[in-house]
């Protein structure tokens, strides 16, 4: 009877702490978003999204553009990698040793921690190449950085394509490359738009290996070799400088609003898929 | 005649182009091996100098970091990063596999479909917003009770728990999902209750997957910059207590990269040949691991 209680005292304890460890991972979540948008939502204005970071002015427009360039630029150089190398992993997998050798590079990309890419992109491309701290520089190292993402969820989106699709495609005399452009892709799309968006957020929030690479000259850059900071870069000085915790909060504030945004539209994707 | 010649056209057309992406395929997938070969070599010979010139033994075991007077130990970085690595999954782990549990294991669809959003979110927060999040409320909260500024080995352990949580999550509760129904099941008829079936059988089963959300969680806060730099202190000692300031492999790069020129540059860059070599062991341990399990 009381090893019966006993058990049953120890199960409710593990019970507890289960229920305990899932409010303490939601509770943070919450704590993060309620505590920095609290004090961010106040300085979050117009003026301070829409002008300029110089002088009396403490606006983030240059970050925000600076950020767009970045992630547009990225995207468009690693996507088309990404995609392919994706397409030639699931359909042309006859070279059995080629894909094991891809897959572990992908994998062992996908573990280096961005600082390392940071490294990386200033040695090659600032000093060697000579781009400079540059967009160019950025975009470059940022786009290795982000081909195991797009890489691993177009796979997964690819395998999950039934095969039916293929062999009555090929049977209809298409040819393979037709089949895949025109049959499998479609089919694959809602999953790897949600890695192209996944990797947009990676950009976005990446600050080690930007730092390195595009540096922190607080304009907008008018060229792809010229240096220009980005909001996470900003977040990050702002923060570490102590210049302004009314700047830090609101700079984040917006951060988090993106996070925000891209997962929002990871959900609509996937939801019309499952349509 | 003129028709037939046409299709062969096409035909020949066809097996052109169909062989011009298929070799466009093939390069996209080689530029991922190029990539890792090429950042390797560019950061190993950017940094094996240095270590030679140091001497292996005085960069991995000096305890001095002082590039002014020509010091370049990195034990206290790699200490610094080994135990905050260590604080981090000593909070992420079991807090991480327990949500897991509860998601899989407990929750119901409704409950399940509201957690996963979250964090997914988490996932997705910028590490320099954790970085801040710490600096301005786990630091102080830290300094209350510790007196010591809040900049600590503490605060870095914290953050980086936090920040492990999404990625042992995720693989735990992919893995504890992929463990077949009926385990459970006859756990049950057995006569087991629902923890026991849950600890004894569920969990063991899908230890494999567990273990990897592990070894990820691992590179994730080894490898972490911008949020430890935040709230770390960043000062190049051995740390003796949680409450210490430390500074992590990571942070002494992105610190005084801007600054850095010379032998000082090299060295730093010799910190990420290190950084790089721990990770490189985690991932073929893993690998190891998991063809071991498989088999």
């Amino acid at each position: 009877m009381i090893k019966l209680l006993l058990k049953n005292f120890k199960e409710r304890v593990i019970y507890c702490l289960i229920i305990f460890s899932t409010l303490v991972t939601v509770g943070i979540l919450l704590w993060i978003f309620v505590f920095i948008v609290k004090n961010g939502i106040m300085h979050l204005n117009l003026k301070f999204l829409l002008s300029n970071y110089s002088g009396d002015e403490t606006g983030i427009f240059p970050m925000i553009i600076n950020t767009l360039i970045v992630i547009v630029s990225t995207i468009i150089i690693a996507v088309p990698i990404g995609v392919s190398t994706a397409i030639y992993l699931t359909e042309y997998g006859e070279n059995g040793r080629i894909i094991l050798v891809v897959r572990f590079a992908v994998e062992l990309l996908a573990g280096i921690p961005s600082i390392i890419y940071g490294l990386f992109g200033m040695v090659l491309f600032v000093t060697i190449l000579n781009f400079n701290w540059s967009i160019l520089s950025g975009t470059l190292t940022l786009s290795i950085m982000i081909l195991p993402v797009i890489i691993r969820t177009t796979e997964e989106a690819l395998i999950s394509v039934p095969k039916e699709y293929r062999e009555g495609s090929l049977s209809l005399g298409v040819s393979k490359i037709r089949t895949i452009i025109k049959v499998v892709i479609p089919s694959a799309k809602a999953g790897i738009l949600t890695g192209i968006i996944l990797a947009m957020g990676r950009v976005s929030g990446e600050t080690a290996a930007v730092y390195l690479t595009v540096g922190m000259v607080p304009r907008i850059a008018k060229g792809f070799l010229e240096s220009g900071r980005t909001l996470s870069v900003h977040m990050y000085l702002l923060a570490k400088e102590g210049i302004s915790f009314e700047e830090a909060y609101a700079t984040a504030t917006v951060l988090l609003l993106i996070t925000l945004m891209l997962n929002q539209i990871v959900k609509v994707v996937s939801r019309n898929e499952g349509n | 005649m003129l028709k037939m010649n046409t299709e062969k056209n096409t035909a020949s057309k066809n097996r052109i182009i169909e062989n011009i992406f298929s070799k466009f395929f093939f390069l996209s997938a080689i530029i991922s091996i190029m990539s890792l070969v090429i950042i390797i070599i560019f950061v190993f010979a950017k940094g094996i100098p240095a270590i030679m010139e140091i001497g292996l033994m005085d960069f991995i075991f000096g305890k001095l970091w002082r590039p002014s007077s020509n010091d370049f130990g990195i034990l206290p970085m790699i200490l610094g990063s080994i135990y905050a690595t260590i604080g981090a999954l000593l909070i992420g782990v079991p807090i991480g596999i327990l949500t897991a549990i509860y998601m899989s294991e407990i929750a119901s669809k409704q409950i399940r479909k509201m957690i996963i959003p979250m964090v997914e979110l988490l996932a997705g927060i910028p590490s320099v917003i954790y970085g801040f999040f710490g600096l301005i409320v786990i630091v102080p909260l830290i300094d209350q009770i510790a007196g010591n500024g809040g900049n600590s080995l503490l605060a870095a352990m914290i953050i980086l728990g936090i920040m492990i949580l999404p990625t042992v999550i995720n693989i735990s509760d992919t893995s504890l999902r992929a463990v077949p129904k009926e385990y459970r099941e006859n756990s049950i008829a057995l006569g087991a209750s629902k923890m026991q079936t849950i600890f004894k059988v569920v969990l063991p089963a899908a230890k494999s997957g567990v273990l990897t959300a592990v070894v990820l969680g691992i590179g994730r806060a080894i490898g972490e910059t911008m949020a430890v730099i935040l709230v770390a202190g960043n000062s190049p000692q051995i740390p003796i207590s949680i409450f210490d300031r430390f500074r992590s492999m990571t942070a002494n790069i992105a610190i005084e990269m801007g600054y850095a020129f010379g032998l000082h540059q090299e060295a730093l860059f010799a910190t990420g040949v290190v950084l790089f070599v721990f990770i490189i062991i985690l991932n073929l341990g893993l690998n190891l691991f998991i063809r071991k399990v498989s088999d």
